[in-house]
């Protein structure tokens, strides 16, 4: 993005009145970055309000089932409300297209910076541009395939009778007679990933066979790649945008307003001896922690993920390096490992986690959204989101066994069924630290350990730091508080197949 | 078999590097033609030496370069990983972060570890020939959906001397009896299902390019390796499925996985309408080893311990009548019966007052038997996975492709160990060892039928020769008689180390699996030559040179 030229051709092409061309579609992939000038003022409310606007839409996302009509309604205000494009047909909204133009690219820079960040950001992202597209009208939505290249040949009609029973034993929701009204495209894998992953679209040859009403799924799987590639892109480009004195300060509270903290940064290390782990496990961890440590003392070993969610988790809440070499050897060498094997095998990925080796990058512990869409648990994994990878059996029992009563566990037992994992982890929080309503959304194993911590010991000296840094999601975006939390982290910026490590990229076989 | 001695590795890897390491048809195979420039030279390797040291990011000029070195420093273990954007050896001299993995096989990843909460005979790093009936399942599974059921054959041009050798391994497997014969009726199954369906004629090697695959995925090269110890890889080598991005690739992984959960999950397969074609057909290649493997080999119904874990994955009203009358019928495959008849029951069209179908038995075999992917090993461009043909440093078995026409009576004991192949001398010109046959547990399938199955038509003979030949330094390019070998990326350096004898893999009983490689090389050469010419004659039909590749078939785009 430029901010200092630009500015001339824009104007002739306002006084031109050729607005409309700048904006053809009230969609867009954000392809071009916008080439005006505008005032820091400017470009810090166009920010603020789309970060309020994805914050929204992620909130509806936690309580709503996307695509229903309460959620619908409540995002449209919203898009109202803060003067985004909210209704496809409103043809002269050239202000609002602009702002959404010019937020998402200043967004972007803000949300470049860190894996974690971009994650949250093309989450946000996606589920707008899936609201919005699917409030286009048919001939709107021709027009925008049209526009940004993904219109597809349909298959004929003597294919598809061939085709009809496959079809219809492939795609969810289709019986034998929509099948036969519905028009199918043939599409590669490559355009097709989510449907293809899902199985949720019959596969052949290399082809997926989509429906007409599955189209969107195609074009967010298009922005997705799109937009991913280019958030890399820019977080390369970042060093000269953060050089401008202006604007970084501005970025970074951006970035740290909305997401939370992300637990790199350690306050209290050194504050925990190892002895106090156990007990710690039972009183402060959140229950994918306390999973993995119970599993870890049983089995004398975790495999690579579980050691990866919880050794970074350890390191969040303050063990230092030497601690946690410490730690997990000493687990270690009480089963199958001996010390030999464990300083040769693992304590190398234990290092590279505190960036002693190889790219020395310091690894963020995960967030909950990591925890529950990435890397699910397989054979033998302890990881994961207790409340999204474990049986509702299991789980059930499990909280039986930790002495929640029994209406709590319907209540999070009913949390889990709507896929609120989150909100399910929240009223285990509240259940066992006996309070009413925590007050902040969770979101992150280590928010769960501070405020834990917190509420113990009285809320007396963790109080204050976690004013500064845990809950400043909670704050309005004032100046002062955009001073007091800059200090970068852009030392994540690593994509994550780096954070495997070493091992990893080696099979046990 | 003695355990295998790791001790002896330094004296026995300089041998097998030397003599009988496939180098020719390695490096044709990761060579892809020369098609793209610099292919060969930008692949990572990575070895493992003695002690578990591992040196990263290795690469070199050409397949001659890598042989010379793997002599020189007789890795333990190879690892294979991607094509980088810069040469993997000067990878410190770029700007980090321009170093990228650009291109790589789609690799899966099978390992008997991830069954071990269905297995009973053995855990962990063990296996037995019980349990490895689940690796021939996998096989058939994952590849079904690659390639196709009739297509494992039709895919192989060479089909017709290959037909020959199969009463021979029919004999061969009746003749071992016991557990053996616990494989027959899924071979035979295979064979019926195969024979009935291959509507299309065996192709002849000439029109071969010209079979398109029909099934999921439509991929036309791959290969499927032991690993060497506890599991199988596959490698799947298609032009456009090579540039996959991570995201596809799992993508595939995720939809070749049934079985989902870690051991927090006990119903780890869930079914619902309507069932997609891809578990359907799975199902039926699970159902044809299902009784001879689950129900009789591993017994899973055995006593009320194992049936109670089976029945934990029923639904609740169905599950107390059948607690009731197990204990009344005599074995695991009655009380199956039972099972699946109650379950076929919830399915039938109209039944009374039946509620939703139910899936359970269906459930139940793919949790028992469905194969297991690791998804890390698939997704990751840059993730390294052992070479065809290194040895296991810990079996010392050498990792060894695997004859899907055969793979029903593959038996990971009767693989050739380093040891073995080499001989008890290890030095001497040949030895008497080198040419017998395994001592032990010989099943006639690779050694024996390979003795006269691998004897070749003339034409691929010579060409191998030839191929030698060039590879020994005389000329370099088109030596290789069709100019699609390693032609086009070997640099005409002399070669002091290869003798000019024929490598002695073929005097061992190494050869069979050797053979298996150079075919699978074969055929992808075969395919490129085809395509080659289909485009130079699209090209002289008319249409300008340029618009020849584009109107081709490219899938994936």
């Amino acid at each position: 993005m430029e901010f200092s030229s630009g500015r001339a051709r824009l104007k002739q092409g306002r006084l031109a009145g050729d607005r409309r061309e700048l904006y053809p579609h009230s969609l867009q992939f954000y392809l071009e970055p916008p080439t005006e000038s505008i005032s820091l003022v400017e470009f810090e409310s166009f920010a603020i309000d789309r970060l309020k606007l994805l914050k929204v839409v992620e909130n509806l996302g936690v309580s709503h089932v996307r695509g229903s009509d309460t959620y619908k309604t409540k995002l449209e205000s919203e898009l109202r409300k803060l003067k985004f494009p909210y209704k496809a047909l409103a043809e002269d909204d050239y202000e609002a297209r602009r702002k959404d133009h010019i937020s998402h690219f200043i967004l972007r820079l803000a949300y470049c910076q860190s894996e974690e960040l971009r994650r949250w950001f093309l989450q946000q992202e996606m589920d707008l541009l899936r609201y919005r597209f699917n409030e286009l009208t048919d001939g709107l939505r021709q027009k925008f395939l049209e526009h940004v290249n993904l219109s597809f040949e349909a298959i004929s009609e003597d294919l598809k009778s061939e085709l009809a029973n496959e079809l219809c034993a492939s795609t969810p929701g289709l019986g034998m007679i929509k099948v036969k009204e519905q028009m199918f495209y043939k599409v590669g894998l490559a355009d097709a990933v989510d449907l293809f992953r899902a199985r949720r679209v019959f596969i052949k040859d290399g082809f997926a066979y989509v429906p007409l009403k599955e189209i969107d799924a195609i074009v967010l799987n298009n922005y997705r790649t799109k937009l991913s590639k280019a958030l890399a892109l820019t977080a390369r480009s970042l060093p000269s945008v953060q050089s401008d004195e202006r604007l970084q300060p501005l970025l970074n509270h951006l970035s740290h307003s909305y997401v939370g903290p992300d637990y790199s940064v350690q306050k209290n290390t050194g504050k925990i001896s190892l002895e106090q782990i156990d007990a710690l496990s039972v009183k402060s961890y959140p229950l994918c922690m306390r999973q993995l440590h119970k599993a870890l003392r049983d089995n004398h070993h975790l495999r690579h993920g579980g050691r990866m969610q919880y050794g970074l988790f350890l390191k969040g809440i303050g063990l230092t390096l030497e601690q946690a070499l410490e730690f997990w050897k000493k687990e270690f060498i009480r089963g199958k490992v001996d010390a030999d094997k464990f300083d040769k095998g693992y304590a190398y990925s234990i290092r590279h986690s505190y960036g002693k080796e190889g790219k020395r990058t310091d690894y963020t512990p995960y967030s909950c959204m990591k925890i529950i869409m990435s890397n699910p648990p397989s054979q033998g994994d302890y990881h994961g989101c207790p409340f999204r990878h474990s049986d509702p059996e299991l789980l059930k029992q499990k909280l039986q066994s930790y002495k929640i009563p029994p209406s709590g566990i319907t209540q999070i037992l009913e949390l889990v069924k709507g896929m609120h994992y989150q909100l399910a982890c929240q009223k285990y929080f509240e259940l066992t630290h006996d309070v009413d309503d925590i007050g902040f959304s969770l979101n992150h194993p280590n928010q769960y350990f501070a405020e834990s911590q917190r509420l113990l010991s009285g809320g007396r000296e963790l109080k204050k730091e976690l004013s500064n840094s845990g809950n400043s999601q909670q704050k309005s975006n004032s100046q002062e508080s955009m001073n007091s939390s800059s200090t970068p982290t852009s030392s994540n910026t690593t994509a994550d197949a780096e954070l495997e490590g070493l091992e990893a990229y080696f099979t046990e076989d | 078999m003695a355990p295998f001695e790791p001790a002896a590795l330094p004296e026995l890897l300089p041998v097998f590097y030397r003599r009988l390491f496939p180098h020719g048809p390695y490096g044709r195979w990761l060579g892809y033609g020369g098609v793209v420039k610099n292919y060969f030279q930008l692949r990572e390797f990575s070895f493992t030496l003695r002690d578990d040291i591992y040196v990263r990011f290795q690469s070199f000029g050409s397949p001659q370069e890598l042989e010379r070195e793997l002599q020189r420093i007789n890795p333990y273990k190879i690892d294979i990983g991607a094509v980088y954007s810069h040469r993997p050896n000067q990878h410190n001299t770029v700007h980090l972060g321009a170093f990228q993995p650009q291109e790589k096989e789609l690799v899966f990843d099978i390992d008997m570890t991830d069954y071990d909460d269905v297995r009973t005979c053995c855990s962990s790093a063990e296996i037995c020939s019980k349990c490895w009936t689940l690796m021939t399942i996998a096989v058939r599974v994952i590849d079904r959906a690659l390639v196709g059921e009739g297509l494992g054959d039709a895919a192989r041009p060479r089909s017709a001397p290959q037909q020959r050798p199969d009463p021979h391994h029919h004999r061969g497997k009746g003749g071992a009896g016991g557990e053996r014969g616990m494989r027959r009726r899924p071979a035979g199954s295979r064979r019926g299902a195969r024979l009935g369906g291959t509507p299309q004629p065996v192709p002849t090697p000439s029109c071969s390019p010209a079979v398109a695959p029909a099934e999921d995925l439509g991929v036309r090269h791959r290969l499927w390796v032991y690993s060497g110890r506890r599991g199988v890889h596959c490698w799947v080598c298609d032009d456009a499925v090579r540039k996959w991005s991570p995201a596809l690739r799992a993508a595939a992984v995720e939809y070749l996985t049934l079985v989902k959960g870690g051991a927090e999950t006990v119903k780890k397969v869930n079914i619902s309408e309507p069932v997609h074609p891809f578990i359907r057909r799975s199902v039926s290649v699970v159902e044809k080893y299902f009784e001879a493997y689950a129900l009789v080999g591993q017994d899973i119904l055995g006593t009320p311990e194992s049936w109670d874990k089976v029945l934990a994955l029923v639904p609740e009203d169905i599950r107390e009548p059948l607690r009731g009358e197990f204990p009344k019928k005599r074995d695991s495959v009655q009380r199956w019966e039972l099972l699946k008849g109650r379950m076929e029951r919830t399915r039938r069209p109209g039944g009374p007052g039946r509620g939703t179908a139910c899936y359970a038995d269906w459930e139940i075999m793919l949790q028992y038997c469905f194969p297991r992917l690791d998804i890390n090993v698939s997704k990751g461009v840059g993730h390294l996975l052992k070479s065809p043909f290194s040895v296991h440093p810990k079996t010392g078995r050498v990792s060894v492709p695997l004859d899907l026409q055969r793979l029903d009576q593959f038996d990971p004991f009767a693989v050739p160990t380093i040891r073995y192949v080499i001989g008890a001398g290890g030095t001497g010109r040949g030895g008497s060892r080198l040419c017998r046959q395994p001592p032990h547990r010989v099943l006639p399938s690779p050694a024996a039928p390979c003795a006269t199955s691998w004897m070749r038509p003339a034409t691929t003979g010579s060409r191998r020769r030839a191929g030698r030949r060039s590879r020994s330094g005389v000329h370099g390019v088109s030596e290789d008689g069709d100019g699609t070998g390693t032609g086009g990326v070997v640099p005409a350096a002399p070669l002091p180390l290869s003798s000019p004898t024929p490598p002695d893999y073929k005097k061992t009983s190494l050869a069979p699996y050797v053979r298996v490689f150079e075919q699978f090389v074969e055929e992808m050469e075969r395919a490129r030559r085809g395509e080659l010419l289909r485009r130079s004659g699209e090209s002289w039909a008319g249409t300008q040179p340029a618009g020849g590749p584009r109107s081709g078939r490219i899938p994936w785009l």
